[in-house]
């Protein structure tokens, strides 16, 4: 009995493993080739890559088959392990942040009790990779690039808890599928009609969560640490071929899945009016594609503010977050707890 | 094994998951991509020009100050979460017990902003 439990538990881990693992470089390539080649070309005024495959749908695939063949360099003053082992942390931190977010009622890798407060601890495992790579480098664009990263990663990083905190009041528990749940459930003014997606009552916390997610991923505004104009790349300028494309993968696969959690928290997961909560096969047939809309909805608003803002000095950068965004969140806890214990 | 330690095995096989990718990717590449190692290629880039003093340059740190700031709030955060879990049962006694958390730490933001040390310097 034990044996038939535990083999069908590993069967479950090397299906789910295996999605995740196709999921990962897919949503990377939908990105890259949706927002980064065609959606920034077309608010520009021009068409973008037109000849690998229709209207040049397969340049990222040619981009990563060219990568694959392009020498493996090591610079000779680089600290070699740390060096090969920092794309890879990046990544793990990637993979990690997948196994909580539900698309369906039981379409979820681990349904952690922990849930939101283990994704916002596994994305900050990137920061390790980012200084790693940084350091190990051995080189000074590199070096600059890690410590300005490191320094706006943990400045972000508190608006992103604070304004996480606010959903988990109304919420009441941590679990993301409890989250969906509670919104599904939801009333506005004693009307269930739409449920109660937290973005009508927490849109403080939205803003502020795209806000922090935005410099969490070293996306324009808020790109400081791979500044191509002022320090090449940052803490990716030794990198070449594959390695360099790892990172690539970690930062768009990073932005898939938190626009999913953002989705998630505020917009209502996969959820919408009409489908079974319980597990019935049509949610699960449904749910993944409602919770695709939802994310390419947030991803289009994060690119857009990319591709629209001038990059913020590292000043202005680490004022914005210490003396606006974090008083702001926390007076959205402070009236977040009033509202909740008061009504 | 419980339930529990169940679904953090899950997570190890996802961290072995990562550490697969990363190696067949870099493994299959090595089929395929040249080795021609030389003295010009390892050099550290310095936008074209040679590398000028220590490579392993010395930078001003002006970002730890900050770090001690995050890491006050950070541990406030992880007193934060547990309180907003449960604030139905706490009710209004939670309520001010963490307005006066809150506030104490806020002024502790206030104190280190008139300091200056939010300042870029």
């Amino acid at each position: 009995m034990i044996a038939v439990a535990l083999s069908d538990y590993w069967v479950q881990t090397a299906i789910k493993t295996g999605v995740v693992l196709a999921v990962i470089p897919t949503a990377a390539l939908i990105l890259g080739y949706v927002f980064l080649l065609k959606m920034m070309s077309h608010m520009q005024s021009r068409l973008g890559p037109m000849e690998a495959g229709p209207h040049g749908l397969l340049q990222l695939v040619a981009d990563g088959l060219k990568f694959i063949q392009k020498e493996d360099l090591f610079p000779d003053r680089a600290d070699r392990f740390v060096f090969a082992a920092a794309p890879l942390v990046v990544l793990c931190s990637t993979f990690l942040l997948y196994v909580v977010v539900p698309a369906g009622p039981t379409l979820i890798v681990e349904d952690l009790s922990t849930g939101v407060f283990y994704a916002l601890a596994v994305s900050s495992i990137s920061v390790l990779g980012v200084l790693m790579a940084g350091w190990a480098s051995a080189n000074k664009y590199s070096l600059m690039g890690g410590l300005r990263a490191a320094g706006q990663l943990i400045a972000y990083e508190l608006p992103m808890v604070l304004a996480v905190v606010g959903v988990v009041i109304q919420a009441g528990t941590l679990s993301l599928q409890g989250i969906v749940t509670s919104q599904a459930n939801g009333e506005i003014f004693g009307i269930g009609l739409i449920g109660n997606p937290f973005i009508l009552t927490q849109f403080v916390g939205f803003a502020i969560f795209l806000m922090a997610t935005q410099a969490e991923l070293t996306q324009p505004p808020f790109d400081m640490p791979v500044a191509e104009s002022e320090i090449v790349g940052g803490y990716q300028v030794e990198y070449t071929g594959f390695r360099f494309l790892i990172f690539f993968i970690g930062e768009f696969g990073t932005a898939f899945v938190f626009a999913g959690i953002a989705a998630t928290l505020f917009l209502g997961g996969w959820y919408v009016p009409g489908l079974d909560l319980d597990g019935g096969f049509l949610s699960n047939l449904i749910g993944p594609g409602v919770l695709f809309a939802k994310i390419m909805l947030v991803a289009f608003l994060i690119f857009w503010v990319r591709f629209t803002y001038p990059r913020l000095r590292e000043d202005q950068l680490q004022t914005f977050a210490w003396k606006y965004l974090i008083p702001i969140s926390l007076l959205n806890i402070l009236a977040t707890a009033v509202l909740k214990v008061v009504l | 094994m419980s339930e529990l330690l169940r679904a953090y095995l899950t997570v190890v096989v996802f961290l072995a998951a990562a550490g697969m990718l990363v190696g067949v990717s870099l493994g299959m590449g090595r089929l395929l991509r040249p080795k021609r190692p030389s003295a010009q290629k390892a050099m550290t880039y310095e936008s074209g020009v040679d590398p000028v003093g220590s490579i392993f340059g010395q930078s001003q740190v002006r970002y730890y100050i900050f770090a001690l700031l995050f890491v006050m709030f950070d541990v406030e955060a992880v007193f934060i979460f547990p309180w907003a879990l449960g604030l139905e049962v706490y009710g209004v006694f939670g309520l001010v017990e963490m307005t006066i958390f809150i506030v104490i730490l806020a002024l502790g933001l206030l104190y280190a902003w008139r300091k200056g040390v939010l300042r870029w310097v």
